[in-house]
């Protein structure tokens, strides 16, 4: 391992900021259950400029979704709590908002879509009723008339046929990729700066999710909107995305421009998941796909150790006792990993964490044995 | 391989001439009539070679759970013949019908929805072995003892830990299910398995476990697959040859390398070019084919090209004329206008019409003919 390559990652990746359209720094998002405290997202920080597509991938369960709700601030709370971090937009703290301010900017210069939008459109209203409020709820002095001209108009730019006809329909008059370009239409009406595509095209066929990923392709070329997509799906990100954001148990656990990563893919578990993806454009036959064992770790009271650990190939004593920090491996490009950290560096982590948890332990025998007097 | 197995390799497991599998949509709400048909399937031909996999691949609607489902007598076809290992599964008596079903068993997409919530992953699995037990159906007969140690066997070799044979659907994830499932499909050992979208619920890193699971077991028990997916690359992984259906049609039937070195039917190019590659060069240099349109509902009797609505490719003489299969080479078949002997690109849309009219009259005048002979 190059050693001059590990270097704290903050001190190269903060001199862009200023031109940041949006910066999410340290969120922690928690759900309080029965079970125990979720850490859905513990410490997620990205930065997004205009224009720029940004990726975020992981399995199920990772926290892209917590993490993006989290930026509109759609938490549902009760059980869920954003507990930490700053969400900069445009200069403000979106998290210390009041509610009217967020107002503003939710739905408006931030827009969502969701996999399903079915779920997000009004199943008794016309399409047009609905982005005639969306669009006058956001803009106070359009008249109604102008307001569903406009909407027409950005039908028409996602690529509805005879849009003046059939805005009048309801949603389930349309198919699943209309519905979805629908939701386009009705983030892009909203002049939004930002659109956050919660897994856009994972409900859509190949040939429709083709058509949606170039008009979303498109748009942020056009208008400059920037882009946050969310997938499971390595080949989206591909021929999407700018950078990317690699994460596993709530947490980024690599960062990249997209060439960088899947070129020099440096985590174990991104290096994994670009392996263990069947490829059709590459000659294979019989061999058999790579495969990460094991599954994903409950996020539940999850232990101070790299949460990766059971299912990495290459992990470490270091590794079961401590989270690894994050380290800068190339121009942006940040990995958390132990891997990247030399030696001496990790046998001191590991002694300190040794000694914690022997301190933990013995505090644990006393409070027990307190406890036991007590009685 | 022994030369007695390369010998029965030569003789297809299955072969499924013209099989169709309309749904009637009826109307009124007292009296029922039917008033149109939703042809999910509306005549496919192909064959399966013992231990080679056949791949089904096509966007959502086009039919394929509803082709395996008719060739598992979940349905009844409307018409056609399913001959399996020598038997007419349309025609066959119960006890038949009965004892082909050990050897045909089936994989489901969804891990959740297709087991029993209610059973013990033991009575998940040993239910078959159950059932023909009881019925005098197996081989030899199976004592309790015989078939607890086969569930061990089998939980052993899907990879899951025998220990938990007590425990409920619930108490697993999505993988740990789909092994439940493969275990159940195993438990007769069947001749062939009919795989319907078996990884498509999961994540990338369980999807190459359960993949990798498939093919071992293959290899190791000669099984065969009919293996449907909507992921190209999935279907290029697993299958030794590739039908791509449209409609209800199978458009274009070859072997896997071929299909994808060589795509021949403008619906295929389309699918492929649209299909995301996990690979950011790749990506950016790739030629796409955007398909306008989606696909169209099934629900009404086509007289020309089934694809002609969205084909870049086009000709007039497709709009009134359903093209056959056409061999392009050894094991590639392809139904459309273009690999005809005779060239279609200059004829105009009356001179097709005209000769489809014209043929049309002639089927009639041969049907009354036949009509008149039967009096
Ligand atoms: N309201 C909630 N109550 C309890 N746990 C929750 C809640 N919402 C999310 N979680 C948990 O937080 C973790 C992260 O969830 P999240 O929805 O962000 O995953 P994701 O990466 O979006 O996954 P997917 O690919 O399924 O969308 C999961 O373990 C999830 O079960
Ligand atoms: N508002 C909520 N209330 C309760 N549970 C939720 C809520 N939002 C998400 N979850 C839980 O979080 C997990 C992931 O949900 P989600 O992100 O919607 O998954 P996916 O995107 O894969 O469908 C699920 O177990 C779901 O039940
Ligand atoms: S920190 Fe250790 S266990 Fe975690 S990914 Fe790196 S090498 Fe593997
Ligand atoms: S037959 Fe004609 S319409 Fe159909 S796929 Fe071929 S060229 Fe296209
Ligand atoms: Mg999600
Ligand atoms: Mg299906």
């Amino acid at each position: 391992m190059n050693k001059n390559k590990t270097m704290p990652a903050a001190a190269h990746t903060e001199n862009s900021t200023d031109t940041a359209l949006l910066d999410v720094k340290d969120l922690k998002t928690y759900f309080l259950t029965d079970a125990g405290i979720v850490k859905a997202v513990d410490g997620v920080s990205f930065t997004l400029h205009e224009g720029e597509t940004l990726g975020l991938v992981g399995e199920s369960g990772s926290g892209k979704s917590v993490t993006n709700l989290s930026i509109m601030r759609l938490i549902p709370s009760p059980p869920g709590k954003i507990v930490g971090g700053e969400i900069v937009f445009e200069g403000q703290d979106i998290l210390k908002l009041p509610e009217k301010e967020l107002r503003k900017i939710r739905g408006n210069k931030v827009s969502m879509i969701f996999q399903d939008p079915m779920t997000s459109l009004n199943p008794f209203l016309k399409i047009s009723t609905q982005m005639v409020e969306t669009i006058m709820l956001h803009n106070k002095d359009v008249s109604k008339k102008e307001a569903l001209e406009r909407s027409i108009e950005m039908l028409k730019l996602v690529g509805i046929p005879s849009a003046e006809k059939r805005i009048f329909s309801y949603p389930h008059q349309f198919s699943g990729g209309m519905r979805q370009r629908v939701m386009i239409a009705m983030a892009l009406s909203c002049n939004a700066k930002v659109l956050i595509a919660d897994e856009p095209t994972t409900a859509l066929d190949v040939t429709i999710q083709a058509q949606i990923l170039e008009l979303i392709k498109d748009l942020s070329v056009k208008l400059k909107t920037a882009v946050i997509i969310i997938t499971h799906d390595l080949g989206v990100v591909a021929g999407m995305c700018d950078k990317v954001c690699v994460m596993y148990a709530g947490r980024i656990v690599e960062k990249a421009d997209t060439d960088d990563l899947y070129a020099s893919p440096s985590h174990p578990y991104t290096e994994g998941l670009i392996m263990s993806v069947p490829r059709m454009d590459v000659a294979h036959k019989n061999d058999r796909l790579f495969s990460i064992e094991g599954q994903p770790p409950n996020v539940i009271d999850l232990p101070p150790c790299c949460p990766f650990h059971p299912r990495c190939h290459k992990d470490m004593e270091v590794c079961r006792h401590a989270y690894p920090p994050t380290v800068g491996v190339g121009s942006g490009h940040e990995v958390s990993c132990w891997l990247y950290v030399d030696e001496a560096q990790r046998n001191l982590a590991l002694e300190k964490a040794l000694a914690d948890e022997q301190h933990a332990a013995a505090d644990a025998v006393q409070t027990n044995a307190r406890k036991e007097a007590a009685k | 391989m022994s030369d007695a197995t390369a010998m029965k390799e030569r003789q297809p497991l299955l072969v499924v001439k013209d099989l169709k599998q309309h749904f009637p949509i009826d109307a009124g709400l007292v009296f029922k009539k039917q008033v149109g048909a939703i042809r999910a399937v509306d005549g496919i031909s192909f064959s399966v070679n013992a231990g080679e996999t056949l791949g089904i691949v096509g966007e959502s609607g086009c039919g394929k759970s509803t082709s395996i489902r008719s060739i598992a007598q979940l349905y009844k076809p409307t018409s056609g013949s399913i001959v399996f290992n020598g038997t007419e599964l349309t025609t066959a008596s119960e006890k038949d019908l009965l004892l082909a079903r050990r050897d045909i068993q089936m994989i489901f997409q969804d891990p959740y929805a297709s087991l029993d919530p209610r059973m013990t992953v033991r009575s998940i699995i040993s239910e078959p072995l159950v059932i023909y037990n009881k019925r005098g159906l197996l081989d030899k007969p199976m004592s309790a003892i015989d078939i607890e140690t086969r569930v061990e066997e089998l939980m052993e070799r899907v990879g899951l830990n025998k220990a938990f044979k007590n425990r409920y659907p619930h108490e697993f994830s999505g993988g740990q299910r789909q092994r439940i499932g493969i275990a159940r499909a195993l438990a007769l050992s069947p001749k062939i398995i009919l795989a319907d979208e078996p990884v498509s619920a999961l994540d990338v890193s369980i999807q190459a476990q359960i993949l990798n699971l498939l093919t071992d077991l293959q290899k190791e028990m000669g099984l065969t697959y009919l293996f449907i997916a909507h992921d190209l690359a999935v279907i290029e992984y697993i299958s030794t040859r590739v039908a791509v259906m449209y409609l209800g049609k199978i458009v274009e039937l070859s072997k896997a390398e071929d299909l994808y070195m060589k795509p021949m039917h403008p619906y295929t190019r389309a699918l492929l070019s649209a299909a995301p590659i996990p690979d950011p060069k790749v990506e950016r240099t790739r030629q796409r084919i955007i398909l306008s349109g989606d696909v169209p509902s099934p629900d009404k009797e086509r007289t020309g090209c089934y694809f002609y609505d969205r084909c870049p490719n086009k000709m007039p003489w497709c709009s009134c004329h359903i093209p056959p299969m056409f061999k392009i080479s050894e094991g590639h078949e392809c139904a459309c206008w273009l690999y005809d002997s005779t060239d279609h690109a200059g004829q105009s849309m009356e001179e097709a019409e005209a000769d489809a009219l014209a043929s049309l009259r002639a089927k009639e005048t041969a049907g009354s003919d036949i009509g008149a002979e039967r009096k």
